[in-house]
Protein backbone atom coordinates (compact mmCIF):
# COMPACT_ATOMS: atom_id res chain seq x y z
CA UNK A 1 0.00 0.00 0.00
CA UNK A 2 1.47 3.13 -0.85
CA UNK A 3 1.36 6.22 1.74
CA UNK A 4 0.21 9.80 1.36
CA UNK A 5 3.77 11.12 1.57
CA UNK A 6 4.56 8.55 -1.62
CA UNK A 7 2.39 10.19 -3.30
CA UNK A 8 3.37 13.57 -2.75
CA UNK A 9 6.69 13.01 -3.01
CA UNK A 10 5.86 11.72 -6.72
CA UNK A 11 4.36 14.81 -7.70
CA UNK A 12 7.23 17.07 -6.17
CA UNK A 13 10.14 15.15 -8.25
CA UNK A 14 7.95 16.11 -11.35
CA UNK A 15 7.98 19.39 -10.23
CA UNK A 16 11.94 19.56 -9.74
CA UNK A 17 12.47 17.57 -12.80
CA UNK A 18 10.03 19.63 -14.33
CA UNK A 19 9.01 16.41 -16.24
CA UNK A 20 5.28 15.66 -16.26
CA UNK A 21 4.44 12.52 -14.65
CA UNK A 22 1.53 9.93 -15.46
CA UNK A 23 -1.42 10.34 -13.47
CA UNK A 24 -1.95 8.56 -9.84
CA UNK A 25 -5.33 7.65 -10.52
CA UNK A 26 -4.00 5.56 -13.45
CA UNK A 27 -1.68 3.43 -10.87
CA UNK A 28 -3.96 3.72 -7.82
CA UNK A 29 -7.57 4.25 -9.20
CA UNK A 30 -8.91 3.73 -5.60
CA UNK A 31 -7.45 7.38 -5.12
CA UNK A 32 -10.56 9.42 -3.87
CA UNK A 33 -11.00 12.90 -3.41
CA UNK A 34 -10.68 12.90 0.26
CA UNK A 35 -7.18 11.39 0.15
CA UNK A 36 -6.29 13.36 -2.67
CA UNK A 37 -6.67 16.74 -0.37
CA UNK A 38 -4.71 14.41 2.09
CA UNK A 39 -1.68 14.28 -0.54
CA UNK A 40 -2.16 18.03 -1.04
CA UNK A 41 -2.18 18.88 2.82
CA UNK A 42 1.45 16.94 2.44
CA UNK A 43 2.62 19.11 -0.27
CA UNK A 44 2.06 22.19 1.71
CA UNK A 45 3.26 21.32 4.91
CA UNK A 46 6.87 21.22 2.92
CA UNK A 47 5.70 24.50 0.92
CA UNK A 48 6.68 27.18 3.22
CA UNK A 49 5.10 30.19 4.25
CA UNK A 50 1.57 30.16 3.08
CA UNK A 51 0.29 33.60 1.11
CA UNK A 52 -3.35 32.26 0.53
CA UNK A 53 -5.68 29.81 -1.88
CA UNK A 54 -7.17 29.24 -5.11
CA UNK A 55 -10.04 27.60 -6.29
CA UNK A 56 -10.34 26.03 -9.35
CA UNK A 57 -13.14 24.37 -11.46
CA UNK A 58 -15.60 26.89 -10.55
CA UNK A 59 -17.40 27.02 -13.91
CA UNK A 60 -20.57 25.03 -13.56
CA UNK A 61 -20.33 24.26 -17.06
CA UNK A 62 -16.91 22.82 -16.52
CA UNK A 63 -18.16 21.19 -13.35
CA UNK A 64 -21.17 19.31 -15.71
CA UNK A 65 -18.49 18.70 -17.87
CA UNK A 66 -16.42 16.79 -15.41
CA UNK A 67 -19.26 15.77 -13.46
CA UNK A 68 -18.92 17.23 -10.52
CA UNK A 69 -21.46 19.66 -8.44
CA UNK A 70 -18.43 22.09 -6.63
CA UNK A 71 -14.94 23.34 -7.20
CA UNK A 72 -11.95 22.56 -5.54
CA UNK A 73 -9.29 23.59 -4.11
CA UNK A 74 -5.44 24.45 -3.90
CA UNK A 75 -3.11 26.48 -1.38
CA UNK A 76 -1.11 29.24 -2.50
CA UNK A 77 3.04 29.36 -1.56
CA UNK A 78 4.51 32.42 -0.86
CA UNK A 79 7.42 31.63 -3.28
CA UNK A 80 5.14 30.96 -5.90
CA UNK A 81 4.30 34.94 -6.00
CA UNK A 82 5.74 36.87 -9.14
CA UNK A 83 6.47 40.42 -8.43
CA UNK A 84 4.85 42.96 -10.82
CA UNK A 85 7.31 43.17 -13.71
CA UNK A 86 8.75 40.09 -13.17
CA UNK A 87 9.14 37.47 -16.10
CA UNK A 88 7.63 33.95 -16.02
CA UNK A 89 10.52 31.73 -16.84
CA UNK A 90 8.42 29.14 -18.72
CA UNK A 91 11.57 26.82 -18.47
CA UNK A 92 11.35 26.23 -14.82
CA UNK A 93 7.51 25.01 -15.42
CA UNK A 94 6.34 21.95 -17.38
CA UNK A 95 3.66 23.22 -19.60
CA UNK A 96 2.21 26.73 -18.42
CA UNK A 97 -0.98 28.23 -19.46
CA UNK A 98 -2.38 31.39 -18.16
CA UNK A 99 -5.35 32.22 -16.49
CA UNK A 100 -7.27 35.55 -15.34
CA UNK A 101 -8.65 35.75 -12.10
CA UNK A 102 -10.57 38.06 -9.46
CA UNK A 103 -8.21 38.03 -6.10
CA UNK A 104 -9.83 38.95 -2.99
CA UNK A 105 -7.14 39.69 0.14
CA UNK A 106 -8.37 39.22 3.61
CA UNK A 107 -8.77 42.16 5.69
CA UNK A 108 -9.51 39.69 8.94
CA UNK A 109 -9.82 36.53 9.63
CA UNK A 110 -12.68 34.61 8.32
CA UNK A 111 -13.86 31.06 8.91
CA UNK A 112 -17.13 28.93 9.63
CA UNK A 113 -19.21 26.66 7.91
CA UNK A 114 -21.93 28.83 6.91
CA UNK A 115 -20.08 31.77 5.69
CA UNK A 116 -21.55 33.67 2.75
CA UNK A 117 -20.52 35.77 -0.49
CA UNK A 118 -21.22 38.95 1.55
CA UNK A 119 -19.20 38.04 4.47
CA UNK A 120 -16.62 37.08 2.55
CA UNK A 121 -16.84 40.88 0.75
CA UNK A 122 -17.20 42.34 4.18
CA UNK A 123 -14.44 40.76 5.45
CA UNK A 124 -12.04 41.46 2.13
CA UNK A 125 -9.87 44.84 2.41
CA UNK A 126 -9.29 44.63 -1.03
CA UNK A 127 -9.58 43.03 -4.43
CA UNK A 128 -7.33 43.56 -7.24
CA UNK A 129 -6.49 41.29 -10.98
CA UNK A 130 -4.57 38.54 -10.97
CA UNK A 131 -2.95 35.80 -13.37
CA UNK A 132 -2.56 32.14 -12.04
CA UNK A 133 0.13 30.40 -13.99
CA UNK A 134 -1.48 26.92 -14.23
CA UNK A 135 1.39 23.93 -14.81
CA UNK A 136 -0.16 20.52 -14.42
CA UNK A 137 2.20 17.82 -13.56
CA UNK A 138 0.74 15.49 -15.53
CA UNK A 139 1.00 14.95 -19.27
CA UNK A 140 -0.95 17.51 -21.53
CA UNK A 141 -3.57 18.41 -18.38
CA UNK A 142 -5.27 15.21 -18.86
CA UNK A 143 -6.19 14.16 -15.21
CA UNK A 144 -8.98 12.96 -12.95
CA UNK A 145 -10.55 15.15 -10.23
CA UNK A 146 -9.00 13.40 -7.37
CA UNK A 147 -5.15 13.86 -10.13
CA UNK A 148 -5.53 17.85 -10.09
CA UNK A 149 -6.73 17.90 -6.31
CA UNK A 150 -3.28 15.81 -5.26
CA UNK A 151 -1.48 18.51 -7.59
CA UNK A 152 -2.72 21.26 -5.56
CA UNK A 153 -4.90 22.30 -8.58
CA UNK A 154 -2.09 22.76 -11.05
CA UNK A 155 -1.18 25.38 -9.47
CA UNK A 156 2.24 27.01 -10.16
CA UNK A 157 2.96 30.75 -9.81
CA UNK A 158 0.54 33.90 -10.00
CA UNK A 159 0.73 37.86 -10.10
CA UNK A 160 -1.53 39.93 -8.49
CA UNK A 161 -2.24 43.70 -8.69
CA UNK A 162 -2.49 46.67 -6.23
CA UNK A 163 -6.19 46.15 -4.53
CA UNK A 164 -8.92 48.39 -4.77
CA UNK A 165 -11.73 48.42 -1.94
CA UNK A 166 -14.96 46.26 -3.37
CA UNK A 167 -16.79 49.03 -1.59
CA UNK A 168 -19.55 49.38 -4.44
CA UNK A 169 -18.02 47.11 -7.04
CA UNK A 170 -20.34 44.55 -8.83
CA UNK A 171 -17.86 41.64 -8.95
CA UNK A 172 -20.52 39.94 -10.92
CA UNK A 173 -20.85 41.78 -13.70
CA UNK A 174 -16.88 43.37 -14.37
CA UNK A 175 -15.72 42.48 -17.62
CA UNK A 176 -12.06 40.82 -18.18
CA UNK A 177 -10.72 40.28 -21.17
CA UNK A 178 -7.55 38.24 -22.09
CA UNK A 179 -4.54 39.01 -24.15
CA UNK A 180 -2.58 37.21 -25.91
CA UNK A 181 0.65 38.97 -27.73
CA UNK A 182 -1.47 41.92 -28.29
CA UNK A 183 -4.85 39.89 -29.56
CA UNK A 184 -8.08 39.08 -27.92
CA UNK A 185 -7.94 35.70 -26.83
CA UNK A 186 -11.18 35.49 -24.10
CA UNK A 187 -13.66 37.88 -22.54
CA UNK A 188 -16.08 37.08 -19.41
CA UNK A 189 -17.48 38.65 -16.79
CA UNK A 190 -17.04 38.10 -13.02
CA UNK A 191 -19.90 36.08 -12.51
CA UNK A 192 -18.01 32.96 -14.55
CA UNK A 193 -16.30 32.07 -11.23
CA UNK A 194 -19.73 30.26 -9.70
CA UNK A 195 -22.09 33.36 -10.40
CA UNK A 196 -20.25 35.65 -8.20
CA UNK A 197 -16.00 35.33 -6.91
CA UNK A 198 -17.62 36.25 -3.83
CA UNK A 199 -19.79 32.87 -3.80
CA UNK A 200 -16.78 30.70 -5.06
CA UNK A 201 -14.80 32.28 -1.48
CA UNK A 202 -17.25 31.72 -0.09
CA UNK A 203 -17.47 27.65 -0.81
CA UNK A 204 -13.90 27.60 0.04
CA UNK A 205 -14.25 29.12 3.28
CA UNK A 206 -16.88 26.68 4.17
CA UNK A 207 -15.05 23.56 2.51
CA UNK A 208 -12.01 24.76 4.73
CA UNK A 209 -14.16 25.18 7.84
CA UNK A 210 -14.88 21.29 7.52
CA UNK A 211 -11.14 20.43 7.91
CA UNK A 212 -11.15 22.73 11.36
CA UNK A 213 -9.31 25.88 8.95
CA UNK A 214 -10.19 29.01 7.51
CA UNK A 215 -8.81 32.56 6.63
CA UNK A 216 -6.36 34.64 8.09
CA UNK A 217 -6.00 38.33 7.70
CA UNK A 218 -3.57 39.58 5.08
CA UNK A 219 -4.05 35.86 3.07
CA UNK A 220 -5.30 36.37 -1.02
CA UNK A 221 -7.76 33.92 -2.38
CA UNK A 222 -7.45 33.51 -6.30
CA UNK A 223 -11.12 33.35 -6.87
CA UNK A 224 -11.14 30.94 -10.32
CA UNK A 225 -9.91 30.90 -13.54
CA UNK A 226 -12.70 33.49 -15.01
CA UNK A 227 -11.73 31.87 -19.13
CA UNK A 228 -10.20 28.89 -20.34
CA UNK A 229 -6.59 28.76 -19.85
CA UNK A 230 -4.10 30.10 -22.77
CA UNK A 231 -0.77 28.24 -23.24
CA UNK A 232 2.36 30.33 -22.76
CA UNK A 233 6.03 29.96 -23.99
CA UNK A 234 9.21 32.00 -24.32
CA UNK A 235 8.58 35.55 -25.78
CA UNK A 236 4.48 35.43 -25.24
CA UNK A 237 3.12 38.34 -23.59
CA UNK A 238 -0.34 38.30 -21.68
CA UNK A 239 -2.10 40.75 -20.75
CA UNK A 240 -5.37 41.01 -18.08
CA UNK A 241 -7.60 43.37 -17.84
CA UNK A 242 -10.49 43.54 -15.14
CA UNK A 243 -12.91 46.77 -15.22
CA UNK A 244 -12.60 48.37 -12.28
CA UNK A 245 -9.86 46.49 -10.77
CA UNK A 246 -7.03 47.50 -12.96
CA UNK A 247 -4.41 45.55 -15.88
CA UNK A 248 -1.41 43.43 -15.20
CA UNK A 249 0.90 42.38 -17.90
CA UNK A 250 3.18 38.92 -17.55
CA UNK A 251 5.54 39.14 -20.17
CA UNK A 252 7.12 35.16 -20.41
CA UNK A 253 10.95 34.13 -20.66
CA UNK B 1 -33.80 24.24 -60.61
CA UNK B 2 -31.01 26.05 -59.15
CA UNK B 3 -31.39 29.58 -59.07
CA UNK B 4 -28.33 31.80 -60.81
CA UNK B 5 -28.88 35.65 -60.50
CA UNK B 6 -28.66 37.85 -57.36
CA UNK B 7 -32.33 38.79 -57.97
CA UNK B 8 -33.34 35.24 -57.75
CA UNK B 9 -31.67 34.53 -54.88
CA UNK B 10 -33.12 36.79 -53.08
CA UNK B 11 -36.84 36.38 -54.23
CA UNK B 12 -35.73 32.46 -52.70
CA UNK B 13 -34.91 33.69 -49.52
CA UNK B 14 -37.48 35.98 -49.24
CA UNK B 15 -40.28 33.01 -49.28
CA UNK B 16 -38.27 31.31 -47.23
CA UNK B 17 -38.79 34.07 -44.62
CA UNK B 18 -42.07 34.01 -45.49
CA UNK B 19 -42.79 30.24 -45.29
CA UNK B 20 -39.94 29.43 -42.66
CA UNK B 21 -38.74 27.03 -44.90
CA UNK B 22 -34.96 26.97 -44.99
CA UNK B 23 -33.28 26.46 -48.32
CA UNK B 24 -30.10 24.83 -49.23
CA UNK B 25 -26.80 27.03 -49.88
CA UNK B 26 -26.38 29.24 -52.48
CA UNK B 27 -22.81 27.93 -52.48
CA UNK B 28 -23.64 24.12 -52.75
CA UNK B 29 -24.78 25.37 -56.29
CA UNK B 30 -21.87 28.12 -56.61
CA UNK B 31 -19.19 27.32 -54.36
CA UNK B 32 -17.28 30.76 -56.21
CA UNK B 33 -19.53 32.92 -55.33
CA UNK B 34 -17.87 35.50 -52.68
CA UNK B 35 -18.83 37.88 -50.37
CA UNK B 36 -19.76 40.75 -53.42
CA UNK B 37 -22.33 38.04 -54.58
CA UNK B 38 -23.86 37.78 -51.09
CA UNK B 39 -24.36 41.03 -50.70
CA UNK B 40 -25.32 41.95 -53.98
CA UNK B 41 -28.41 39.52 -53.07
CA UNK B 42 -28.70 41.00 -49.83
CA UNK B 43 -29.48 44.48 -51.40
CA UNK B 44 -31.93 42.73 -53.62
CA UNK B 45 -33.75 41.14 -51.15
CA UNK B 46 -33.90 44.52 -48.58
CA UNK B 47 -35.43 46.06 -51.53
CA UNK B 48 -38.28 43.20 -51.89
CA UNK B 49 -38.98 43.87 -47.88
CA UNK B 50 -38.79 47.48 -48.13
CA UNK B 51 -41.56 47.24 -50.80
CA UNK B 52 -43.59 45.50 -48.13
CA UNK B 53 -43.65 48.27 -46.16
CA UNK B 54 -40.81 47.71 -43.69
CA UNK B 55 -38.01 50.18 -42.50
CA UNK B 56 -33.75 50.30 -42.17
CA UNK B 57 -33.91 51.37 -38.18
CA UNK B 58 -29.87 50.03 -38.23
CA UNK B 59 -27.41 47.53 -39.02
CA UNK B 60 -26.21 44.36 -37.34
CA UNK B 61 -22.59 43.74 -37.64
CA UNK B 62 -22.12 39.82 -37.26
CA UNK B 63 -18.62 37.65 -37.21
CA UNK B 64 -16.77 40.46 -35.02
CA UNK B 65 -15.05 37.50 -33.19
CA UNK B 66 -12.07 35.80 -34.34
CA UNK B 67 -13.51 32.23 -33.56
CA UNK B 68 -16.43 33.04 -35.75
CA UNK B 69 -14.55 34.84 -38.64
CA UNK B 70 -12.30 31.25 -38.72
CA UNK B 71 -15.38 29.07 -38.70
CA UNK B 72 -16.29 30.96 -41.78
CA UNK B 73 -12.89 31.49 -43.40
CA UNK B 74 -12.67 35.40 -43.32
CA UNK B 75 -10.86 38.15 -41.56
CA UNK B 76 -13.63 40.57 -42.03
CA UNK B 77 -17.00 41.42 -39.90
CA UNK B 78 -20.37 41.11 -42.16
CA UNK B 79 -23.27 43.58 -41.90
CA UNK B 80 -27.00 43.46 -42.70
CA UNK B 81 -29.60 46.04 -42.29
CA UNK B 82 -31.92 45.59 -38.77
CA UNK B 83 -35.64 46.00 -40.30
CA UNK B 84 -38.27 48.10 -38.37
CA UNK B 85 -40.50 44.99 -38.12
CA UNK B 86 -38.28 42.52 -36.28
CA UNK B 87 -37.67 45.19 -32.73
CA UNK B 88 -38.63 43.80 -29.94
CA UNK B 89 -38.32 45.72 -26.30
CA UNK B 90 -37.28 45.21 -23.08
CA UNK B 91 -39.70 42.36 -21.72
CA UNK B 92 -41.79 41.61 -25.19
CA UNK B 93 -42.10 37.61 -25.63
CA UNK B 94 -40.58 36.84 -29.04
CA UNK B 95 -42.64 33.85 -30.79
CA UNK B 96 -40.27 31.06 -32.05
CA UNK B 97 -42.78 30.37 -34.77
CA UNK B 98 -41.40 33.76 -36.68
CA UNK B 99 -38.25 31.94 -37.27
CA UNK B 100 -36.53 29.10 -38.62
CA UNK B 101 -33.55 28.37 -36.11
CA UNK B 102 -33.29 31.11 -33.95
CA UNK B 103 -30.71 31.15 -31.26
CA UNK B 104 -29.90 34.14 -28.48
CA UNK B 105 -26.69 36.40 -28.38
CA UNK B 106 -26.04 38.69 -26.14
CA UNK B 107 -24.30 42.03 -27.40
CA UNK B 108 -24.05 45.89 -26.58
CA UNK B 109 -26.12 48.18 -28.65
CA UNK B 110 -24.77 51.41 -29.78
CA UNK B 111 -27.70 54.18 -30.90
CA UNK B 112 -26.29 56.80 -33.29
CA UNK B 113 -26.74 60.76 -31.94
CA UNK B 114 -25.12 61.74 -35.16
CA UNK B 115 -24.83 60.95 -38.86
CA UNK B 116 -21.65 58.85 -39.69
CA UNK B 117 -20.28 58.56 -42.95
CA UNK B 118 -17.71 56.58 -44.40
CA UNK B 119 -14.89 56.05 -45.86
CA UNK B 120 -11.94 57.31 -43.20
CA UNK B 121 -14.15 57.27 -40.10
CA UNK B 122 -11.90 56.44 -36.83
CA UNK B 123 -12.82 55.00 -34.00
CA UNK B 124 -12.88 58.24 -31.66
CA UNK B 125 -14.92 60.03 -34.45
CA UNK B 126 -17.66 56.63 -33.81
CA UNK B 127 -17.68 57.30 -30.62
CA UNK B 128 -18.45 60.98 -30.83
CA UNK B 129 -21.14 60.37 -32.57
CA UNK B 130 -23.03 57.80 -30.76
CA UNK B 131 -26.02 58.82 -28.54
CA UNK B 132 -24.89 56.00 -26.33
CA UNK B 133 -25.42 52.25 -25.23
CA UNK B 134 -28.66 49.73 -24.15
CA UNK B 135 -28.61 46.22 -23.50
CA UNK B 136 -29.10 44.27 -26.33
CA UNK B 137 -30.43 40.59 -27.69
CA UNK B 138 -29.80 39.48 -30.76
CA UNK B 139 -32.25 36.38 -32.20
CA UNK B 140 -29.92 34.88 -35.30
CA UNK B 141 -31.44 33.25 -37.90
CA UNK B 142 -30.90 31.49 -40.84
CA UNK B 143 -32.81 31.36 -43.52
CA UNK B 144 -30.23 28.46 -45.07
CA UNK B 145 -31.23 24.96 -43.71
CA UNK B 146 -29.40 23.58 -40.50
CA UNK B 147 -27.11 26.89 -40.60
CA UNK B 148 -24.91 25.28 -43.23
CA UNK B 149 -23.61 28.75 -44.71
CA UNK B 150 -20.89 30.26 -46.18
CA UNK B 151 -19.65 33.45 -46.11
CA UNK B 152 -22.11 34.30 -49.20
CA UNK B 153 -25.03 32.48 -48.01
CA UNK B 154 -24.83 34.43 -44.58
CA UNK B 155 -24.35 37.94 -46.06
CA UNK B 156 -26.95 37.78 -48.69
CA UNK B 157 -29.58 36.21 -45.66
CA UNK B 158 -29.17 39.57 -43.87
CA UNK B 159 -26.20 38.18 -41.80
CA UNK B 160 -28.46 35.83 -40.38
CA UNK B 161 -30.18 38.50 -38.43
CA UNK B 162 -33.72 37.38 -36.98
CA UNK B 163 -35.18 40.24 -34.43
CA UNK B 164 -33.53 42.29 -31.78
CA UNK B 165 -34.18 43.35 -28.42
CA UNK B 166 -33.11 46.24 -26.60
CA UNK B 167 -33.67 47.99 -23.38
CA UNK B 168 -34.50 51.66 -23.78
CA UNK B 169 -32.34 53.91 -21.24
CA UNK B 170 -29.47 55.13 -23.43
CA UNK B 171 -26.15 55.41 -21.87
CA UNK B 172 -23.66 58.12 -22.54
CA UNK B 173 -20.48 55.96 -23.28
CA UNK B 174 -17.92 59.12 -24.07
CA UNK B 175 -16.30 57.79 -20.57
CA UNK B 176 -17.00 54.27 -20.53
CA UNK B 177 -14.41 51.43 -21.57
CA UNK B 178 -16.46 49.64 -23.86
CA UNK B 179 -13.95 47.35 -24.08
CA UNK B 180 -14.12 46.09 -20.31
CA UNK B 181 -18.02 46.16 -20.14
CA UNK B 182 -18.91 42.90 -18.67
CA UNK B 183 -21.86 40.73 -19.41
CA UNK B 184 -23.86 38.11 -18.25
CA UNK B 185 -26.26 35.95 -20.06
CA UNK B 186 -28.93 33.89 -17.94
CA UNK B 187 -31.56 31.30 -19.37
CA UNK B 188 -34.48 30.60 -16.73
CA UNK B 189 -32.20 32.56 -14.42
CA UNK B 190 -29.24 30.43 -14.60
CA UNK B 191 -25.92 31.62 -16.06
CA UNK B 192 -25.29 30.45 -19.33
CA UNK B 193 -22.05 32.59 -20.21
CA UNK B 194 -19.90 35.44 -19.25
CA UNK B 195 -18.24 37.92 -21.90
CA UNK B 196 -16.67 41.18 -21.89
CA UNK B 197 -17.36 43.99 -25.16
CA UNK B 198 -13.39 43.19 -26.18
CA UNK B 199 -15.02 40.27 -27.69
CA UNK B 200 -16.36 42.39 -30.29
CA UNK B 201 -13.52 42.89 -32.90
CA UNK B 202 -11.24 44.32 -29.43
CA UNK B 203 -13.88 47.12 -29.35
CA UNK B 204 -17.61 47.49 -29.94
CA UNK B 205 -17.08 51.32 -31.06
CA UNK B 206 -14.51 49.96 -33.63
CA UNK B 207 -17.63 47.72 -34.82
CA UNK B 208 -19.14 51.31 -35.46
CA UNK B 209 -16.16 52.64 -37.51
CA UNK B 210 -15.37 49.56 -39.30
CA UNK B 211 -19.26 49.36 -40.58
CA UNK B 212 -19.48 53.08 -41.22
CA UNK B 213 -16.59 52.70 -43.44
CA UNK B 214 -17.52 50.17 -44.96
CA UNK B 215 -21.14 51.16 -45.91
CA UNK B 216 -19.44 54.53 -46.50
CA UNK B 217 -17.79 52.35 -49.53
CA UNK B 218 -21.46 52.44 -51.13
CA UNK B 219 -22.29 55.77 -50.55
CA UNK B 220 -24.69 54.76 -47.15
CA UNK B 221 -24.66 56.86 -43.93
CA UNK B 222 -25.49 55.63 -40.56
CA UNK B 223 -28.25 58.44 -39.59
CA UNK B 224 -29.39 59.34 -36.13
CA UNK B 225 -31.20 57.02 -34.11
CA UNK B 226 -30.04 54.05 -36.01
CA UNK B 227 -28.99 50.93 -33.98
CA UNK B 228 -25.85 49.34 -34.40
CA UNK B 229 -26.02 45.57 -33.05
CA UNK B 230 -22.00 45.19 -32.40
CA UNK B 231 -21.97 41.33 -32.77
CA UNK B 232 -22.04 38.71 -29.98
CA UNK B 233 -19.92 38.92 -26.84
CA UNK B 234 -20.10 34.55 -26.59
CA UNK B 235 -21.48 31.83 -28.50
CA UNK B 236 -24.73 31.79 -29.36
CA UNK B 237 -27.67 30.18 -27.29
CA UNK B 238 -30.49 28.02 -28.87
CA UNK B 239 -34.29 29.04 -27.68
CA UNK B 240 -36.83 27.00 -26.68
CA UNK B 241 -40.67 28.05 -25.85
CA UNK B 242 -41.28 29.01 -22.48
CA UNK B 243 -37.38 30.36 -21.88
CA UNK B 244 -36.73 33.63 -20.24
CA UNK B 245 -33.38 35.24 -21.13
CA UNK B 246 -32.03 37.90 -19.65
CA UNK B 247 -28.62 39.56 -21.07
CA UNK B 248 -27.07 41.84 -18.36
CA UNK B 249 -24.09 44.49 -18.83
CA UNK B 250 -22.36 46.36 -16.67
CA UNK B 251 -23.50 50.06 -16.30
CA UNK B 252 -25.81 49.58 -19.59
CA UNK B 253 -28.78 47.63 -17.65
CA UNK B 254 -30.62 44.56 -18.91
CA UNK B 255 -32.77 43.55 -21.24
CA UNK B 256 -35.09 40.26 -20.81
CA UNK B 257 -36.95 38.71 -23.25
CA UNK B 258 -39.66 35.58 -22.73
CA UNK B 259 -39.81 32.66 -25.92
CA UNK B 260 -43.39 32.02 -26.90
CA UNK B 261 -44.62 29.15 -29.01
Amino acid sequence: MITISELAARLSKAVADRTAIGTLSDEFPELDIPTAYQVQRALRGAAGPLAGWKLGVTSRAKQKQVNISEPIYGFLPAAGALDLGEPLDTGAQIQPRCEPEIVFTLGRDLAGPHVTAADVVAASSGVTVGIEVLDSRYADYRFTMADVVADNTSAARYVVGAPVSPEGIDLRLVGVVLERNGKVVATASGAASLGHPAAAVAWLVRALAAEGEGLRAGEIVLSGGLTAAVPVGPGDVVVASIDRLGSLELACR
Amino acid sequence: MPVTDAAARARALYDARRTRTPIPPFTDDDPTLGMADGYAVQRELVDLLLADGDRIVGYKVGLTSEPMQKMIGVDSPDHGPVLASTVYRDGDEIPLSRFIAPKVEAEIVFVLGERLAGPGVTVTQARAALAGAVAGMEIVDSRIADWRIKLADTVADLASNGAVATSSRIVPVADLDTRLVGMTLTRNGELVDTGAGAAALGDPVAVVAWLANVLGENGVALEPGHLIMTGALHAAVPMTPGDVFRAEFDRLGAVTVRVGA
